[in-house]
C-alpha cells in the first residue's frame, strides 16, 4: 500500500472529483461560461482541502459538454491553492495521449504539489478524444494496454528502452523531471468491463473502480475478480489499494435529495448518452444496497460503509457537481459531506 | 403521440406495401398522432460502428434519432434466409442498450412461405425484449399470396392490420398511464 501512498493504519480515504461537465440544464436555466466553470472547479478543490478531505480528482474529456480537456493544468492551479489534499486524475485518457508526455506532466505536478500527484489512467468513457487526436476506436483495448505498460515502465526504471506499435521507440531515454519520491502512484481506471478489472489485477496495478449505479454487489464481483486475478498472477493483494468512484447528492431530507437531484442526473444522461435515467432504477437509490449515493448524510454514510464491507476498499471519491449543479448547492454538499459523512466513515473504518 | 413506421428492407415491395396500408390505417383512425414512415430502401444508412447514435451523420443520424424520439414503432420486415434483413438488424445495432425502454413496438411480417411464421417469435421478440420494448404480442404475418401488383388482396390481412394499429395505440396509451401511475409514487 505504501508504494501507492496509502497508509494501511489510517481510515478509508475520502474525497471528491469533478469531470467539469458544462451541460445546459433546464433546472438551472442559466448557462455557466467555460471560464466560470473552470474557476469553480478550483474553488471546489479549495473547499475540499479546507474541509479536510483526503483526495481531489479532475477527470479529462475532449468533447462538447465538458471543459476539462487539460486536467493536469487545472490540477496545477489547484496545487497552488492547496497544501495537503492528494491530486488525482479521474481519469487521464491515456489511450489517446503520449505516456511520456503524461508522465512529464504528472511528475511536474508532483513537484509543484510537494508529492501529492497521482495518475488514474483510463481509456475514456466518452470517445471525443479518439477522433480529435486521430486514433481508431477499433484499437480501443490495444492502445490502452500498450500505453499503460509504457507508463508503468517509465515509473519503474529510467533510462528506458521501449518499442511498441503506437509510439516511436525509446532508446535509453530519460524523462525529466522525476517525481518527488522517484515514482508516482499509478492506478488503472476500471469501468463496465469485468476483463479490465481482471487485467488490472494481473498487472498488479491499483484499481480505481467506477461504481456509479446499480446494486453495490455487482461491483463487489468486480473487486473480487480483480483480487483473484492479482493473486493468480502472484501479486500480494494486501499491497494493492482499491478506490470506488461514484456520483453523490446530499440533502438533510433524503426524499428532497431524490426529488432535487433526479433532473440533473437525467439531463446528464440525456445529453451525454442520449437516453434517460430510468426512474425505477433511480428509485432503488433509497436502499443502502444501491450504489447511487443520493440521500441524507446518514443514508450516504450507511451506503459507503455497506460498500466498505463488500469491497474493503481504501478510497472513496464522489462526483458532486453532476449536470452542472449550481455552485451554491455544491458548497452545501461539501459542508454536509465533510461535517457529517466523513467523520462517521473515518470513525467506522479506523484501524 | 409520435409513431414511427419502420420498413426494414431495401429489397422488394411487399413490406413497403403493407407498411403503406398500416400508416394509412393509423392516419385515418388516429388523426392527431404524428406519423413518420421510414423506408430503409430510401436511406443510405451505414453499418453501426459502436459510436453514440447522435454522432452519426446524414441518413444514419436521421434514422437513429427519429426512432429514438418515437413513442411507438411499427416495424415491417420481410424474412430473408430465415431471418430479418441485415438492414433492419443494423438499425437495432445503431441504438444504445435499452433504446426501446418506455416505447411500444409492434410488427408486421411479409414472407414467401408460411414456414417462416415463428421467426418473429424466435428472433425478433428476443431482440426487442433485450432492448426493453413493450411488445405488442400479436403480429401480422402476410404471405406472398396475399399481394397482387402492390396491393393487398386478402381482406383478412387488412382487418389484421387495423387491429395491429389499434393494439399499438392502445398499448402505447395504456403503458403511458401505467408508467405515470408508477412514477407518481416516486415523488421525484
Amino acid at each position: 500500500m505504501e508504494e501507492f501512498h496509502i497508509n494501511q493504519n489510517q481510515s478509508m480515504e475520502l474525497g471528491l472529483y469533478t469531470l467539469g461537465d458544462l451541460l445546459s440544464t433546464h433546472a438551472t436555466e442559466k448557462h455557466s461560461s467555460e471560464h466560470q466553470r473552470i474557476q469553480e472547479m478550483v474553488k471546489m478543490a479549495k473547499l475540499a482541502e479546507d474541509a479536510g478531505l483526503d483526495v481531489f480528482g479532475v477527470g479529462e474529456s475532449h468533447q462538447k459538454h465538458f471543459v476539462a480537456s487539460s486536467a493536469p493544468t487545472i490540477l496545477a492551479k489547484i496545487a497552488g491553492v492547496t497544501n495537503n489534499i492528494k491530486l488525482i486524475s479521474t481519469s487521464t485518457v491515456l489511450s489517446t495521449a503520449d505516456p511520456v508526455r503524461v508522465y512529464e506532466d504528472f511528475s511536474t505536478l508532483d513537484l509543484l504539489s510537494d508529492g501529492r500527484a497521482e495518475i488514474v489512467a483510463g481509456r475514456g468513457s466518452r470517445y471525443g478524444a479518439y477522433e480529435l487526436f486521430g486514433y481508431d476506436l477499433n484499437d480501443y483495448d490495444e492502445l490502452f494496454e500498450e500505453k499503460f505498460e509504457l507508463l508503468l515502465q517509465l515509473n519503474k526504471e529510467q533510462p528506458i528502452t521501449w518499442e511498441g506499435k503506437f509510439r516511436p521507440p525509446l532508446k535509453n531515454a530519460e524523462v525529466f523531471p522525476k517525481p518527488l519520491e522517484g515514482n508516482l502512484p499509478i492506478w488503472r481506471a476500471v469501468g463496465q468491463h469485468h476483463s479490465s478489472a481482471m487485467q488490472a489485477g494481473r498487472m498488479g496495478a491499483p484499481m480505481h473502480l467506477a461504481a456509479l449505479y446499480g446494486a453495490s454487489s455487482v461491483f463487489e464481483k468486480r473487486v473480487n475478480a480483480y483480487r483473484r486475478a492479482a493473486e493468480e498472477a502472484g501479486h500480494d493483494t494486501g499491497k494493492l489499494p482499491v478506490a470506488a468512484a461514484t456520483i453523490m447528492y446530499i440533502d438533510q431530507d433524503s426524499r428532497k435529495a431524490m426529488r432535487d437531484f433526479y433532473p440533473y442526473l437525467n439531463d446528464t444522461f440525456r445529453q451525454v448518452r442520449g437516453v434517460s435515467f430510468p426512474k425505477d432504477r433511480f428509485a432503488e437509490a433509497t436502499s443502502i444496497k444501491n450504489a447511487v449515493m443520493v440521500g441524507s448524510p446518514q443514508l450516504i454514510t450507511e451506503k459507503i460503509l455497506y460498500q466498505y464491507e463488500l469491497f474493503g476498499h481504501q478510497r472513496f471519491v464522489a462526483q458532486i457537481d453532476t449536470g452542472n449543479l449550481p455552485f451554491k448547492k455544491v458548497q452545501e454538499i461539501i459542508e454536509m459531506y465533510a461535517t457529517e459523512v466523513v467523520p462517521a466513515v473515518r470513525k467506522a473504518t479506523k484501524k | 403521440m409520435k409513431i414511427v413506421g419502420l420498413s426494414g428492407s431495401k429489397v422488394g415491395s411487399k413490406t413497403r406495401t403493407a407498411m403503406d396500408y398500416t400508416m394509412k390505417a393509423a392516419a385515418e383512425k388516429y388523426p392527431d398522432a404524428e406519423l413518420t414512415l421510414i423506408d430503409l430502401a430510401e436511406y443510405d444508412v451505414q453499418f453501426s460502428d459502436g459510436r453514440d447514435y447522435r454522432e452519426y451523420e446524414g441518413d444514419t443520424k436521421y434514422v437513429a434519432e427519429t426512432v429514438m424520439e418515437a413513442d411507438a414503432i411499427i416495424i415491417g420486415t420481410p424474412i430473408f434466409q430465415a431471418s430479418i434483413p441485415a438492414t433492419l438488424k443494423n438499425v437495432f445495432d445503431l441504438l444504445p442498450a435499452g433504446a426501446f425502454r418506455d416505447k411500444v413496438v409492434s410488427m408486421l411480417v411479409t414472407a414467401g412461405s408460411p414456414k417462416h411464421y415463428l421467426i418473429v417469435e424466435q428472433q425478433v421478440k428476443p431482440i426487442l425484449g433485450y432492448m426493453k420494448a413493450q411488445i405488442v404480442q400479436t403480429y401480422v404475418f402476410i404471405e406472398e399470396q396475399d399481394f397482387y401488383r402492390k396491393e393487398i388482396t386478402n381482406d383478412d390481412v387488412l382487418f389484421r392490420i387495423d387491429r395491429l394499429v389499434e393494439d399499438t395505440f392502445v398499448l402505447a396509451e395504456t403503458y403511458t398511464k401505467i408508467r405515470e401511475a408508477k412514477e407518481a409514487e416516486y415523488d421525484f
